[in-house]
């Protein structure tokens, strides 16, 4: 039987509404293209609402030595120099020009005496680089944007899924997608698609991250053809909440030590000197979770096994003003007056920086005619990403992938051809779950799969746990293909939850690969086996690709920069110190 | 606390439905949306909620339980100890299927609300004190929960009359912004039906975000209509003010 | 829609929702019930150098009307069309609603503001203006309450009428209207130096009275009340004045 489907074209088709799908979609729209925009949630729900402390641009509007340079520097730096160093080098000289764009369009920043955009310090930045709304600047981004894309022509598509790329000789064609709200399919041919489907912090138990990272469009274009690379580099924020148990994950922004918080065991030392004694509490932040994870490992932990992070000194006037949707947070969830008391503070999964392979300028994948910008690109962090630098990443990458695929059309005027057969043929995969009873539950092999990954890929790991916990993927994987989602098409979470795990599976297998592979420590992986940094394996990237269904792990060269670049590294601090001559 | 918690939540569609018992082991900090996670991995897989983020930063698990309109992802199980806790989708909005609602009408409105023009180009010079009133509407999450309580619409289904507390916040933050040049009294009095508001503030007393929406966003809002409208006196002063 | 209606508000299941409508209504209902048993079976509300508020000002420049009609309209309009006196009007006389989420009878036929008669309410300001005009009236009413035959002196009346007229001062200047018009309808509150302007000091400051309003509401509606009472008690002879100094 072959399901009647709604049909749809466009010259440009985006998947993923969070911040880099719309402003990818504004960029695109602009160009006079004509635009969709697919979201699995409703427009402004995306996981941007939930990045908290900032966006980092060098506006230098408080430290006026900040430039681009100290930004690349930082940025460099903090990904332990794996990251692709033109794609750094774009991203710090536009991304003042992103934020400045987001005031013009109604964003409404926190001013500086001088009425200038308000910055603050955050993590491993040599200056003061935040712009910021108090403790919600994810959502001032969001809603901006929801808010610009709402006066142009594009078409926003709410709660939809799209579970399938099709390519017509080797180009991109369109993609496959089915409502959530009643299950109906609908085709979209597009001449270019941008992939902007945010991360996959879901794989793990104790996340920030909302449902919606599970890593679908990586997923996808990783079965179209297109190639992951640094997989291995999933970043603990260190702090997230602990207790109660139902909250344990729920971010707590770096914001708090940017406004002076300070971070104790349970012996009342502050034990960051231990382990960054310069930049203590704002150290990069795989050093801050794995010195929370040492604590408590050490037996100095606080009661639910993290630290104690208190903000108290700073009163509750300024807390509440700067930091109130963290005030809330813990009042409304854990009964904890964070500005009476200090409160426990645990490494979380937060940010995946792996991802797809594309381009530092266009954002193409190695799929013509296919984009992707944001969480699920890579290149930008390398091996740790900067608090703030996801904000940028963002409205850097949105718009350049859009104006890449924009470019793409340009040269490849005609519609592709999507099969019918193959679109009937998804089809007919998607629904076979549905209304089945006997089978695997989706969400008890979902929660398997986060036990799997918490315990042999987790903060701390191992080449023997590595290759376990790939040997029980692989057993999973094959469990996974027999999940079933009881009920009906129309709004059934059990059957959305079976795209989300397969799709969840397919990456975890790419982490667990590249992990294996990186047989040393750097940034967000951590191997006991092979506790240093080695110079070898500073200069590849892995990379992974999809050849007869198989997982195959290539290394790839990391980029090698400019003698004009590499001299920023040489000048014995960060350039914007050095060439102010002040001391660090 | 208990040791098993009932819940009684809507299952239905369009077409009509009834509340259904579900018993579920509590958990020491549990919040409503934890307990449907709960259901929905062990006893009804197809039950249909929408949430997000679980840290109510989205707006997304809006629902009524036990007869408040509340985020499922902040309102606690221990605040209902001994009680059955009775889940319903908000009643403003036609149902798709059990808590989710059909919410695309307050995405036409936000569409139809002229957007912010300024008078010159970013970067702007703006006082914190400048802009504080507008950061107050920006924390909005878009949850509804304003449109859901508003007796206009809830009561008297009047959507094609006023546009609810949401879009009144929405203009307002506009029509405050000191850089703003478009101007929105017209649409305010007209179209989206600011005179319909009477300002019962029930809206104000059911957003978790906390934004005092009638104090100071409708009332002020009112204000500007009966500055252009309602007092030709003024208006003359403040032209020769100018 | 699918769903029947069920109520909804802020506190919890079996809440008493219901007892701030029907307070409203019975207080209201008694302070007007009184107000027209004053006009049509009063005419006088002076004892010595004390004056009713119901009552003042005395000289109507030979415009003929009942003595407690000829400015009680003004301070009943200021209240009737009050930001803070509507929601409780609409709840408790109107059922519109009665309290949040709680089912309406009457569906049909809702304008709020838009027609007549609440459409008035737009004219707030006007009546705020009339109002301040009468305040100054009962300030120079307060300040004669302290002036005796014998000169300056101190009675429990002086004293009452007093915390009346600045009740209403309070009441007055924490009006929805007045915070509009002295500043919150400005879009600038900087100077180009970034200092605050002086409408946006007076701005915070009318904004902190405001969230008191309703509370000054209720307080100086029954201290008009009770000052009458009190006058209208010595005018009666039931009880002697008391005079402290």
């Amino acid at each position: 039987m072959s399901e009647n489907i709604e049909s749809h074209s466009y010259d440009i088709l985006i998947i993923g509404s969070g911040g880099a799908g719309l402003r990818a979609a504004i960029a695109a729209a602009e160009g006079g293209a004509k635009v969709a925009v697919l979201g699995k949630s409703l427009l402004g729900k995306a996981h941007t609402v939930m990045a908290e402390g900032g966006v980092a641009a060098s506006l230098g509007n408080v430290d006026p030595d900040d430039g681009w340079e100290t930004h690349f520097y930082d940025t460099m730096r903090s990904g332990h120099f794996i990251n692709n160093y033109k794609t750094a080098e774009v991203f710090s000289k536009e991304a003042p020009q992103r934020v400045l764009e987001l005031e013009q369009w109604g964003a409404v920043f926190d001013r500086t005496p001088e009425g200038k955009i308000m910055q603050r310090p955050f993590g491993a930045h040599t200056f003061r680089r935040l712009a910021h709304v108090g403790d919600r600047t994810g959502m001032e981004l969001i809603r901006t944007l929801e808010q610009k894309i709402l006066t142009t022509n594009v078409d926003v598509f709410q709660e939809i899924t799209a579970t399938k790329l099709f390519l017509d000789n080797g180009r991109i064609a369109g993609a496959v997608a089915y409502y959530r709200e009643d299950g109906r399919f609908a085709l979209f041919a597009a001449k270019a698609v941008v992939i902007a489907t945010g991360g996959w912090g879901k794989l793990f138990k104790v996340t920030s991250n909302s449902w919606e990272s599970t890593g679908d469009g990586a997923a996808l274009a990783f079965r179209a053809g297109a190639e992951l690379i640094d997989m291995e580099m999933v970043q603990f924020h260190p702090t997230g909440m602990v207790w109660p148990p139902g909250v344990r994950g729920i971010l707590v922004t770096e914001g708090v030590r940017g406004e002076g918080g300070l971070l104790r065991n349970s012996e009342g030392e502050r034990f960051m000197e231990k382990y960054d004694p310069q930049r203590m509490e704002l150290s990069s932040r795989d050093v801050v979770a794995r010195g929370i994870y040492k604590e408590a490992q050490a037996g100095r932990g606080t009661p639910h096994g993290g630290a104690w992070l208190d903000i108290t000194h700073r009163g509750p006037e300024y807390i509440k003003r700067k930091l109130p949707g963290m005030y809330q947070q813990f009042m409304a969830l854990a009964d904890v007056d964070i500005t009476k008391t200090p409160f426990e503070v645990g490494p979380t999964i937060h940010y995946t920086m792996g991802g797809l392979k594309v381009d530092a300028y266009s954002c193409a994948t190695n799929v013509p005619g296919l984009f992707a910008a944001g969480e699920c690109a890579a290149g930008l962090h390398g091996a740790n990403r900067l608090g703030g630098n996801s904000l940028s990443d963002i409205l850097v990458f949105g718009k350049r992938a859009g104006d890449g695929a924009l470019e793409f059309i340009q040269g490849n005027e005609g519609m592709p051809r999507i099969d019918e057969g193959e679109v009937q043929a998804e089809i007919q995969r998607v629904l076979a779950p549905v209304g089945k009873e006997d089978g695997e539950n989706p969400y008890a092999i979902h929660e398997r799969l986060q036990e799997i990954m918490a315990d042999h890929a987790g903060i701390s790991r191992t080449g023997s746990d590595l290759e376990k916990g790939l040997e029980l993927i692989l057993e999973l994987k094959e469990r996974s293909r027999n999940m079933v989602a009881p009920g009906s098409r129309a709004f059934n979470p059990g059957w959305h939850t079976v795209q989300d795990v397969s799709n969840m599976i397919t990456l975890s297998e790419a982490i667990v690969r590249g992990a294996i592979e990186r047989k040393e420590s750097r940034g967000a992986q951590w191997r006991l086996d092979f506790p240093d940094e080695l110079e070898e394996f500073g200069k590849v990237n892995f990379v992974h690709k999809l050849e007869d269904g198989e997982v195959k792990t290539y290394t790839s060269p990391v980029p090698e920069m400019p003698k004009e670049l590499q001299e920023l590294f040489e000048l014995g601090a960060a350039p914007g110190v050095a060439k102010s001559g002040k001391k660090e | 606390m208990a040791e098993e918690i009932t819940l009684s939540v809507f299952r239905g569609d369009r077409s009509g439905g009834r509340e259904q018992e579900y018993k579920i082991p509590a958990m020491t900090g549990m919040v409503v949306l934890d307990a449907l996670h709960y259901i929905q991995a062990h006893q009804a897989p197809d039950l249909a909620v929408r949430w997000n983020c679980k840290a109510a930063h989205c707006g997304s698990c809006s629902a009524e339980i036990n007869g408040s309109a509340k985020l499922l992802c902040k309102t606690r199980v221990d605040d209902y100890e001994n009680e059955v806790i009775h889940v319903r989708p908000m009643h403003t909005f036609p149902v798709i299927k059990d808590l989710v609602t059909d919410v695309s009408w307050n995405y036409e409105k936000l569409r139809q609300i002229p957007a912010f023009q300024p008078a010159i180009n970013a970067p702007f010079t703006l006082q914190q004190r400048d802009v504080d009133r507008l950061q107050e509407f920006r924390r909005c999450i878009e949850c509804f929960l304003c449109q859901n309580i508003c007796h206009v619409l809830r009561d008297h289904d009047a959507k094609d009359a006023y546009w609810g507390p949401r879009m009144m916040i929405r203009i307002s933050e506009l029509q405050m912004h000191p850089l703003d040049t478009a101007d929105r009294l017209d649409l305010l009095k007209g179209a989206a039906g600011i005179g319909y508001c009477n300002i019962t503030k029930c809206c104000t007393v059911v957003c978790p975000q906390g934004i005092n929406i009638t104090e100071n966003g409708i009332i002020p809002m009112k204000e500007s209509v009966a500055d252009k409208y309602f007092d030709p006196l003024g208006g003359l002063v403040r032209k020769m003010h100018k | 829609m699918a769903q029947p209606a069920q109520a909804v508000h802020g506190g919890k299941t079996g809440s008493a929702w219901w007892v701030e409508p029907y307070l409203t209504v019975l207080a209201l209902g008694l302070f007007g019930l009184y107000s027209i048993w004053l006009v049509f079976f009063q005419h006088t509300g002076q004892f010595h150098n004390y004056l009713s508020p119901f009552f003042s000002p005395t000289q109507s420049w030979g415009i003929k009307v009942l003595p407690a009609l000829w400015v009680l309209w003004v301070p009943l309009l200021f209240r009737a069309t009050c930001y803070y006196y509507r929601k409780e009007i609409y709840r408790g006389f109107f059922h519109d609603p009665m309290a949040c989420g709680i089912p309406e009878s009457r569906r049909k036929f809702y304008f709020g503001e838009t027609r007549f008669p609440f459409i008035w309410t737009n004219l707030h300001r006007w009546f705020w203006y009339l109002a301040l005009v009468v305040l100054v009236f009962l300030w120079i009413d307060a300040i004669r309450a302290f002036i005796f035959p014998n000169g300056f002196g101190v009675g429990l009346g002086s004293i009452i009428m007093l915390v009346n007229v600045v009740l209403l001062t309070l009441y007055s200047l924490s009006c929805h209207a007045f915070r509009h018009l002295v500043g919150g309808g400005s879009t600038r509150f900087s100077c180009a130096d970034g200092s605050p302007t002086t409408r946006y000091k007076l701005w915070r400051t009318v904004s902190d009275l405001n969230q008191r309003h309703g509370l000054f509401a209720w307080i100086s509606m029954f201290s008009v009340w009770f000052t009458d009472v009190y006058i209208r008690m010595l005018i009666y002879g039931v009880i002697h004045p008391v005079r402290f100094f």
